[in-house]
């Protein structure tokens, strides 16, 4: 059953979202995109947040991640209000951000500081590996594959320690068979280190594939129209009946008829 | 890599021209127009007694000092207002107004200035070549894409480390692009300023040689090695696009 996702102050959460509010002046007018949005997430969470197009899904990851400044609302990361990026919490785009004049190794060691040069290097190495990239360290984000830029830009996030791994549609840009391969890939490293993950998404099955918890946003003015518990253990067998059963409520949440799709 | 079949057309038409001049020439009986072996019959005689490689090397010292000290100048001008709004504000509106003034106009200004020399010759370089770099160089810092200012915040790197491995290194395909364009205006330039100012140099070459006994041979001479040599210059600069560390602006 949906249920609606109180603000709860008294938990100690990683990520607290309360009542935020943002509208963009436009040539049309006023434009309100999100209207008192609050949710919780707590530490080793993995929350999915899927909504219509254009519901203003990367507008409410940029503020939660620091990026941009509400209108109404606060986001506190752990108990503190949040009002600049930070490299607690990275954020892993569509677009993605992986600097194409620097290679890999280089893009692995860039968000390292207060380490001597050699602890970078074994770091950048070890996070190679860990995302597969061992063998490509010198090589420029040019020279690889979209999957593997991809992979880069994970183990750039890695390398740092953040607390939080702010995903935004990061593997949309790749191919079903890509994009199914690096999710596996983000729950494999998500067993070995503890990172609290916000992933925002169009994609029900990924939500139901990664997250432990699936937000649905109405359209605008978005709310958050009801929140889903994915109570399946990993790994996690996506044409099973249950499973099938949750991503057709959420797909009823959304207005998509699961049946035609 | 350049197969014969790729220059073969150039070439063609490069002697195509040559043979109509040389007809022409026969055809109009001209006395003072020289046939294309009168120009190297004359370039051999400047190589025999020493005067070519004299003046090459004059135009180009005073286009290396003049363009390098514009790079010196133009790249941290232009990054700076590239990324500090309030002095792009400042002087964008004063560099636009000086850009359109060609390096001609300079030249009696120099002269009072610096006089005849090589310092007047090196100042019309510096002026003509300055500000299409700086231009170049703040178009790129405008250019550089978000994401990549927004990834350099969210790691929270130092404001040395986000000019030294972001800023930096986004620009610098544009700033190549600007130094391309600096160089060839400044080895455009650099006969202008000398068929004025100067004793030396192929632009004193080729004035002189009309002035002194209309050497016309000289002249056109002069004029082919300017322009192989501006060829030659270009080239050098096209092989900057190849570093390792722009290669990402070209590759696809």
């Amino acid at each position: 059953m949906p249920t609606r996702d109180m603000p709860n102050r008294d938990v100690a959460s990683r990520i607290s979202v309360d009542g935020i509010g943002k509208s963009f002046t436009t040539e049309q007018g006023t434009l309100h995109v999100l209207d008192r949005i609050s949710f919780e997430v707590a530490d080793g969470d993995i929350v999915a947040i899927v909504g219509p197009s254009g519901c203003g899904k990367s507008t409410l990851m940029n503020i939660v991640a620091g990026f941009d400044r509400p209108d109404r609302g606060v986001v506190r990361i752990d108990g503190v209000a949040q009002s600049k990026p930070s490299s607690r919490g990275i954020l892993i785009s569509q677009a993605g951000s992986v600097f194409p004049w620097l290679t890999v190794q280089q893009n692995l060691m860039f968000g390292l500081s207060g380490h001597d040069h050699g602890d970078k290097q074994r770091l950048a190495d070890h996070y190679a590996e860990m995302v597969g990239l061992k063998g490509f360290e010198s090589r420029y984000p040019h020279e690889l594959s979209g999957g593997m830029l991809k992979r880069a830009e994970l183990a750039r996030a890695l390398v740092v320690k953040p607390e939080i791994l702010y995903m935004d549609e990061p593997f949309s840009a790749l191919d079903a068979l890509l994009h199914l391969r690096m999710r596996n890939e983000l729950l494999r490293i998500l067993e070995q280190e503890r990172h609290t993950v916000l992933l925002i998404t169009h994609d029900v099955e990924e939500a139901i594939h990664v997250a432990n918890r699936v937000i649905v946003l109405s359209s605008r003015p978005t709310t958050i129209q009801a929140s889903f518990e994915v109570p399946f253990a990993h790994p996690r067998k996506l044409s099973s009946a249950p499973v099938q059963e949750l991503r057709a409520a959420i797909l009823r949440e959304l207005g998509v008829d699961s049946y035609s799709t | 890599m350049i197969g014969a079949k790729r220059i073969l057309p150039a070439i063609a038409v490069i002697a195509l021209i040559v043979g109509a001049w040389w007809a022409i020439v026969i055809v109009t009986h001209s006395v003072v127009f020289p046939t294309p072996w009168q120009v190297v019959t004359g370039t051999v005689e400047l190589i025999r007694d020493g005067t070519l490689w004299q003046h090459i090397g004059a135009s180009l010292f005073r286009v290396g000092t003049g363009f390098g000290l514009a790079v010196i100048v133009a790249v941290p001008l232009g990054l700076w207002m590239g990324w500090v709004k309030g002095a792009y504000l400042t002087l964008n509106p004063l560099f636009q107004m000086l850009r359109p003034i060609s390096p001609i106009a300079w030249i009696p200004i120099a002269i009072l200035w610096f006089g005849v020399g090589d310092m007047s010759p090196i100042f019309l370089i510096f002026i003509s070549s300055v500000f299409p770099m700086v231009v170049q160089t703040v178009a790129g810092v405008h250019t550089i894409e978000k994401r990549y200012l927004r990834a350099a915040a969210n790691f929270g790197v130092s404001r040395s480390t986000l000019f030294r491995q972001v800023v930096i290194p986004a620009v610098l395909p544009q700033i190549i692009v600007g130094m391309r364009i600096g160089l060839g205006v400044a080895w455009l330039v650099v006969v202008a300023a000398e068929m004025i100012a100067l004793r030396s140099g192929l632009g004193y070459l080729i004035i002189d040689s009309r002035n002194a006994g209309n050497r016309y041979d000289l002249v056109v001479a002069g004029m082919i090695i300017i322009g192989l040599i501006g060829l030659l210059l270009d080239g050098l600069m096209r092989l900057l696009e190849g570093l390792k560390v722009v290669r990402w602006r070209y590759a696809h």
